[in-house]
């Protein structure tokens, strides 16, 4: 791969015939490699057609898609999808196929060797948390969270670098939801994909993002980082979708990798200082600070390693600062 | 019961006759079934996939599907005179009304997201044709397969009517000469042969259904 972003949107609009007006409209936007990209809106707003241009199940009407530098009109349709993972609402899994034959739809269309592909079927659900027995069963035989986490298997196979997730949790309960919200974070922090993610639902956008797009009539709003939509939102529009008066309700949504922490030196952890990983939410770490009394709670990665901390005050500069430069 | 009695001799001795018989039966249902399939398939998924096209190839389907097997055998004898190849035609026009539509509603009936997420995953055209709507649509085209299977085997009895053949034969001669036995000897392997084919449909119909549907 080149040290090209993973993708650029340039000027891309889309024209329906017989549309009133554009479904995506003079749309430019830069993905880094590794990112987490929301698209956010309300329905029609244009975000999955967007989102469809990006591997071609719709041609932009305007402008152009670069896909690791490459124009992507310049690759082969389907060669293009087989190195985007794709997980929709509906999951899409193929009723007539077991699971693990469902898994190993790309990495056969890419002609692996059975083996490969095989090793990589276990490999897969075990990472989404499946057992190794549900290769032999069809998809109707499982639960819907369990389907999506296939759905997710399924996309992963052939480790694209980029996924495109269309509503992969809406059609699932609250509970499984959060639970598969979670554990996408996780999953993120040991793959580094860059991925597209479509959602009307602004907590799951809150909560996953590491950078937002808002959307409204085929536009692009607002590009930031959650905390800055949250504290400066573009417009009312945004500042309404997105809830920004409720800041107690925005803290627990906020993850505490998205706030800028102070570093910290490896001498300087040895005080039991409470801890919190980078996923946990800011309402958690407050939770932990108003509750033993300490002035920081460290930041930890998967490995435990010390990253950062976090006190009142670096909540506070956070929001503030941001305020500030808003107003 | 007697006349039942009386069938079994007569098709001993006829028993040449009746081999004759069922050999141009069978050739005229699966001749008249395989040339409608290759009608039927392709105007099918036509329908399914042209929105313009479905109204058209649907409502003559339909209109076919009204008139009578009988009828059709009689309107095509002035232009194809008798014998074999008008009883096919005619039979072929009757096998495919119920081989189109349900061609046509197996094919509207795949879940358009699973069809979306094949050509996502980089699928050809032909690959999800051929790996996931055709294996998907199945199951309802197999039920037309049945339809029409049963319709033909059941129908070619009326060949006998243009000189076209088959069991019919026994039908009509015991009818002309006003002995039910004769006809019986006609009716009876009918009736076994269109239950047999379905059954055989039957048990591939539920062959070809995934589990957990």
């Amino acid at each position: 791969m080149s040290d090209a972003p993973a993708l650029i949107a340039d000027h891309v609009s889309k024209q329906f015939p017989g549309g009133q007006r554009p479904a995506v409209d003079d749309c430019s936007f830069t993905v880094n490699a590794g990112e987490l990209i929301i698209l956010l809106g309300t329905s029609g707003c244009g975000k999955t057609t967007l989102l469809k241009m990006v591997n071609r199940l719709y041609e932009p009407t305007g402008g152009r898609i670069l896909f690791h530098g490459t124009d992507i009109t310049q690759l082969p349709a389907t060669a293009l999808r087989r190195q985007i993972g794709y997980v929709i609402q509906q999951t899409g899994l193929f009723p007539h196929m077991r699971i693990a034959d469902n898994i190993a739809v790309v990495p056969r269309l890419l002609g692996w060797q059975p083996s490969r592909t095989d090793a990589r079927i276990d490999e897969l659900l075990t990472l989404v948390g499946l057992p190794i027995d549900y290769r032999q069963r069809y998809p109707r035989q499982l639960s819907g969270g369990e389907q999506q986490r296939v759905g997710i298997a399924r996309a992963l196979a052939a480790d694209p670098a980029v996924m495109l997730m269309d509503e992969p949790f809406g059609a699932i309960d609250a509970i499984t939801r959060t639970r598969l919200q979670g554990e996408l974070l996780q999953l993120q922090e040991k793959l580094h994909k860059t991925i597209l993610f479509v959602t009307h639902d602004v907590e799951e956008a809150l909560r996953l993002a590491d950078r937002i797009i808002v959307m409204r009539d085929g536009k692009i709003l607002q590009f930031d980082t959650p905390l800055r939509v949250l504290t400066e939102p573009v417009d009312d529009f945004v500042a309404q979708l997105i809830g920004a008066d409720d800041l107690l309700r925005q803290l627990s949504l906020l993850k505490v990798g998205t706030l800028t922490t102070a570093p910290v030196s490896p001498t300087d952890v040895g005080d039991g200082s409470p801890q919190v990983r980078a996923n946990d939410d800011v309402r958690h770490a407050l939770a932990l600070l108003l509750g033993t009394g300490a002035q920081r709670v460290l930041v930890i990665d998967d490995a435990g390693h010390v990253t950062g901390q976090l006190g009142f005050g670096d909540v506070q500069r956070a929001l503030h600062h941001d305020l500030a430069v808003g107003s | 019961m007697s006349e039942l009695r009386a069938a079994y001799p007569y098709l001993l001795e006829h028993r040449n006759e009746f081999w004759q018989a069922l050999a141009i039966h069978l050739e005229l249902s699966g001749a008249a079934l395989i040339i409608a399939l290759l009608i039927s398939l392709p105007l099918g998924l036509w329908a399914a996939k042209r929105r313009q096209a479905a109204e058209p190839i649907i409502n003559s389907a339909n209109a076919l599907r009204v008139i009578p097997s009988l009828a059709i055998l009689f309107l095509a004898e002035p232009y194809l005179g008798l014998g074999f190849r008008p009883s096919l035609v005619a039979l072929t026009i009757l096998a495919c009304p119920p081989l189109i539509i349900n061609t046509y509603a197996g094919f509207r009936a795949v879940d358009r997201a699973v069809v979306e997420a094949a050509y996502g995953m980089g699928m050809a055209a032909r690959q999800v044709l051929r790996g996931v709507e055709f294996p998907l649509a199945l199951p309802v085209l197999l039920a037309g397969v049945r339809i029409a299977t049963v319709e033909v085997i059941a129908s070619a009895a009326l060949a006998a009517f243009i000189a076209g053949g088959g069991l019919g034969d026994f039908i009509q001669r015991g009818f002309s000469v006003g002995r039910p036995s004769i006809m019986l000897v006609g009716t009876i392997p009918i009736a076994l042969l269109a239950l047999v084919a379905d059954l055989v449909l039957a048990t591939a119909q539920r062959m070809v259904t995934p589990e957990g549907q």
